[in-house]
């Protein structure tokens, strides 16, 4: 996020006149929608807002948004950005990228971004498959996907994007869905968030992937499935009537049952943003027997890597003026007469 | 020109230039040596030039062949440029060194070793049968053996440092003889060795010890024979303010200056690897200049984030070599489409894959101008010499601003590493290019971020700027509006007008000059790069000789100078001297149908001026 003036503006002006070319139904309509419904409400300026993206469907996405937008190559996006934020911090970088984009070809780039803590928001669309290419399986399709290049089933295992945020070093990091009415709030806490602000958004692609998310997703009918986190709160699903608590001889997460939401008496955990170990428990937990955990999950601030890098910068440059005659004469001279 | 080894026979003890080469152990610190000696010549009014040749091993076991460390130095009370062919004088501090270096020295030069070093451990690494310095196999030259390592031990023994404190001074013992032999002062060095030693006085004082030791054992000693002392006068040169620069040194402050000159903050993103590398360090310490620096995660992160930083209104920079420029193609590519300037330094290296990492050649050039997917026109320009570095690096900036383009500058591990003295620019002499971005719509109500100006650059339009919001990217762009489309006479369009942009970059250069000879004749050697001092001497040389030869060295290697066809034609025959296959000569032959020979060598080494004389020779029967 950025410091910067309240700007009020509508959703309509974060409209482009470009048309929007992704498949009638896709899950990238209504992140797109809720991003222009977000940005209004968070005073963002047009002029000083940055979307950067890397290739796929998902990268499209700067195209629709009437602000400054960067389409760059596959996977490299938070390079671009690094470079961008570090020519200029005051701009407000939304970063764009798929589960190709930013976890197969640009993983690299994700990770230093995140332990570098770039401040930026970066929504990672997660679709668990290639969809601009096709439909081939990603680092996050599920054992045994079956794609054009994976017709007896995908064999490698997946990949958790939240689990390799947290790894990373990243201080910030979230889940929301495509359709969830919670998305815009993920994202304004993404933005309030001073650093790289990692949400990973399940997206549905309703051509090569469809409805893999929908047990905890389907917009209608799955609510029970969904653990949203709530700083301060205890971790209630299911209505109230289930919760997280912590086996504390095994050192793992369990679903307990809450009796007349008596949620302390089921020991329920009450939902603590800066608890890294339980983060990282709350990202790996197994869905099926787990809800899917979604909202912000970690979120413990640390300098960000602008700051820290223009401050040194600022530091070499105290006292000191800029004379290239000086420069370009430095170390042992002589004088021919 | 008169040679030592010539001298000597005259019993003249003042030639007009003389090459040394020290040759020790990774370990035994000859480039500080040489570096050196390089600043007290400098100073002492010699032209020079130099040569370092290191092994790409950091510390190579001990005493082995691979392990040998050269620098090698060419000063003269004439115009100097080159390293110079074969050394007068070898230093060899152990048998590896004299093994892997005596080759080279002349008939009758002066071979001054370490004998302390010449023990039977070293002489097996070495793989010498029988010690050379007694077995009389170095009769061809004049040998000096002492104990060096001794001697300095002697010279260091009151600061009680420990055996292998004490040798490391061996370097400076040395350094303080050379200097002796060429009658150069020793003040410099104290002063540098005060500096470099300012948390530790008692090394200072070993080190300026050691130093002094060298030079009075060649002053007092009975050493009949060959050493003697030599003087080699000032070279004339034009009064003004001079200081050493090696090429690294000077794309670093021409880059700078570059910056300057546009009136831009600099961004560099880079990602360590040889012989790049030097760049980085040297810019990290110029940040009042709006010098920002990134050590990426990798070549792709470097470019990308210098691209970034271009988008945003700097400066965008980014170096690398051979592998790494390798890694950056797709976004040079993003570059050539967005339109945003940048600046991509590639100091050449032997190649392919990791190929000869301290090691030069000129092998890039094709990946430079051909090298990227799509019709991806880029301008090249190639700088010929450590100081000219400086030129070619505010060219680089020029062109990469005015025409909103991504450049590339080549240079190599020779000219990277190699030193030679400069004359200090004045920055008022340069004409500034501040660069304008655009505030306000440019076609009434309307932003066309692919409107050209009569140069066919688009604008510079900063994200932050109000009203001006847009969207770019690498997928084809709409001719002026820059929106997607994929439409074939928009593709078409396009695709012309960035060649047409980049070949009008011609009309802001100078045209070719011949930089020796006439305008026409019996033969032209055409140049690029860190060939130019070789084949400046040779041609010279035959010159003298009668032959009608003339040198040509091509800076803007793409697009190339407007009359560059026409004046090698007016050649009955041009000769392509290149440390690759032939690459410039492929170019040559392509954009003029001219039959252009090439003379081409990959060994890693600078051409000598003989070679290059013999095959001028061999053409111009
Ligand atoms: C260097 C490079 N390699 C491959 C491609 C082809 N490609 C484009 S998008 C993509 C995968 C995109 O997947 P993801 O990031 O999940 O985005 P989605 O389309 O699913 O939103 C690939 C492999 C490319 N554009 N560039
Ligand atoms: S392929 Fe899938 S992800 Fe891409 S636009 Fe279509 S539905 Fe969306
Ligand atoms: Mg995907």
């Amino acid at each position: 996020m950025n410091e910067m003036t309240s700007i009020t503006t509508t959703l309509k002006d974060w409209e482009t006149d470009q048309e929007v070319r992704w498949c009638p139904g896709c899950g990238d309509y209504a992140i797109l929608k809720a991003v222009q419904r977000t940005l209004p409400e968070l005073g963002a300026d047009p002029a000083n807002t940055v979307f950067v993206s890397g290739i796929g469907c998902s990268s499209r996405f700067p195209y629709y948004v009437e602000s400054y937008g960067f389409h760059t190559i596959h996977g490299r996006a938070p390079a671009f950005a690094t470079g961008i934020k570090l020519a200029n911090p005051e701009l407000d970088i939304w970063l764009v990228t798929g589960d190709g984009d930013g976890m197969s070809i640009g993983g690299n780039h994700t990770m230093h971004m995140l332990r570098r803590n770039l401040n930026c928001q970066i929504m990672l669309f997660n679709n668990e498959i290639y969809g601009l290419t096709k439909g081939q399986y990603s680092p996050t399709s599920r054992l045994g996907t079956n794609s054009p290049t994976t017709p007896m089933g995908s064999v490698d295992r997946p990949m958790s994007p939240c689990a390799f945020a947290l790894g990373a070093g990243a201080r910030f990091v979230a889940r929301g869905f495509d359709v969830s009415k919670e998305l815009s709030g993920v994202l304004k806490a993404a933005h309030a968030h001073k650093g790289a602000a990692f949400v990973e958004i399940f997206q549905n692609c309703i051509v090569y992937n469809k409805d893999v998310f929908n047990e905890f997703a389907a917009p209608k009918g799955a609510e029970d499935r969904q653990l949203w986190l709530r700083e301060g709160e205890p971790m209630l699903f299911a209505k109230g009537t289930q919760g997280i608590a912590l086996d504390v001889e095994k050192l793992t997460l369990k679903v307990v049952d809450v009796v007349d939401g008596n949620w302390q008496a089921a020991g329920v955990i009450v939902h603590n943003v800066t608890n890294k170990a339980i983060a990282h428990m709350l990202v790996d937990m197994p869905f099926g027997a787990f809800p899917m955990a979604l909202g912000v999950i970690y979120d413990d601030p640390r300098p960000s890597f602008e700051e820290v890098v223009l401050g040194q910068d600022a530091k070499a440059r105290e006292g000191k003026v800029a004379n290239l005659a000086k420069l370009l004469a430095q170390g042992q001279t002589w004088t021919v007469e | 020109m008169a040679t030592l080894a010539a001298e000597a026979e005259t019993q003249q003890n003042t030639p007009d230039a003389v090459v040394v080469r020290f040759a020790g152990d990774s370990g035994d610190g000859m480039q500080l040596t040489g570096g050196q000696f390089t600043l007290s010549t400098a100073l002492a009014g010699n032209d020079l030039a130099t040569f370092p040749d290191f092994p790409a091993e950091i510390r190579a076991p001990q005493g082995t062949l691979f392990g040998v460390s050269a620098f090698q130095i060419n000063f003269g009370s004439t115009a100097i440029e080159t390293a110079g062919d074969a050394p007068d004088v070898l230093v060899a501090m152990n048998p590896a060194a004299l093994k892997t270096n005596v080759g080279a020295l002349k008939p009758g030069g002066l071979i001054i070793a370490d004998s302390g070093e010449f023990n039977k451990r070293n002489l097996e690494k070495a793989k010498y049968e029988n010690n050379p310095l007694e077995d009389g196999s170095l009769a061809r030259w004049d040998l000096l053996a002492f104990d060096i390592s001794a001697l300095t031990m002697e010279s260091v023994k009151r600061f009680g440092l420990g055996n292998k404190e004490a040798l490391r001074c061996k370097n400076m013992w040395t350094l303080g003889l050379a200097l002796w032999m060429f009658d150069r002062p020793r003040e410099p060095i104290y002063d540098w060795l005060k500096g470099k030693f300012r948390k530790a006085p008692e090394l200072a004082e070993a080190n300026i010890a050691a130093l002094d030791a060298g030079h009075a054992y060649g002053e007092t000693a009975e050493l009949s024979g060959p050493l003697k002392q030599y003087h080699v006068g000032p070279v004339k040169s034009d009064p003004g303010l001079y200081r050493t620069v090696t090429g690294a040194d000077a794309i670093s402050l021409g880059l700078v200056a570059g910056a300057q000159l546009a009136n831009l903050p600099m961004f560099f993103g880079g990602y360590p690897i040889t012989p790049a590398s030097a760049i980085l360090h040297n810019l990290v310490k110029m940040k009042e200049f709006g010098v920002t620096t990134f050590q990426a995660e990798d070549e792709i992160a470097a470019i990308c984030s210098a691209i970034g930083a271009s988008y945003a209104g700097q400066l965008g920079v980014t170096s690398s070599s051979g592998p790494g420029i390798a890694l950056k193609g797709e976004a040079m590519g993003l570059a050539i489409m967005t339109e945003l300037p940048l600046v991509i330094v590639n100091s050449q290296r032997g190649g392919p894959s990791t190929g000869l990492p301290t090691k030069t050649e000129q092998s890039d050039l094709y990946q430079a101008v051909y090298g990227r997917n799509g019709d991806a026109p880029m301008p090249v320009i190639a700088a010929r010499s450590p100081a000219d570095a400086f030129d070619v690096a505010i060219e680089a900036c020029r062109i990469a601003v005015q025409y909103m383009t991504p450049v590339i500058l080549l240079t190599d591990g020779y000219i990277a590493n190699a030193a030679e003295p400069w004359q200090v620019p004045n920055p008022d002499d340069f004409t500034p290019f501040p660069v304008t971005f655009l505030t306000e719509k440019n076609a009434g109500d309307t932003l066309l971020p692919y409107k050209r100006d009569a140069k066919g650059a688009r604008p510079w339009i900063k994200p932050g700027t109000p009203g001006l919001m847009h969207r770019i990217g690498g997928i084809e762009k709409q001719v002026d509006t820059g929106h997607l489309d994929y439409s074939p006479a928009n593709h078409q369009a396009m695709t012309d007008a960035r060649k047409a942009k980049i070949d009008g970059i011609a009309n802001s250069i100078l045209d070719q000059e011949v930089c020796l000879g006439n305008t026409g004749g019996k033969l032209a050697v055409v140049g690029w790069g860190s060939t130019y001092g070789p084949i400046h001497q040779a041609v010279r040389a035959a010159r003298k000789k009668g032959v009608d030869v003339s040198h040509i060295h091509v800076r803007h290697i793409w697009p190339m100078p407007k009359n560059l066809g026409d004046l090698l034609r007016g050649f009955d025959k041009v000769l392509v001297p290149e440390m690759n296959t032939g690459q410039f000569k492929t170019v040559l032959r392509d954009q003029f149908l001219i039959d252009a020979k090439p003379l081409t060598k990959t060994s890693g080494q600078p051409f000598t001026i003989a070679e290059l004389e013999a095959a001028i020779e061999a053409m111009a029967e």
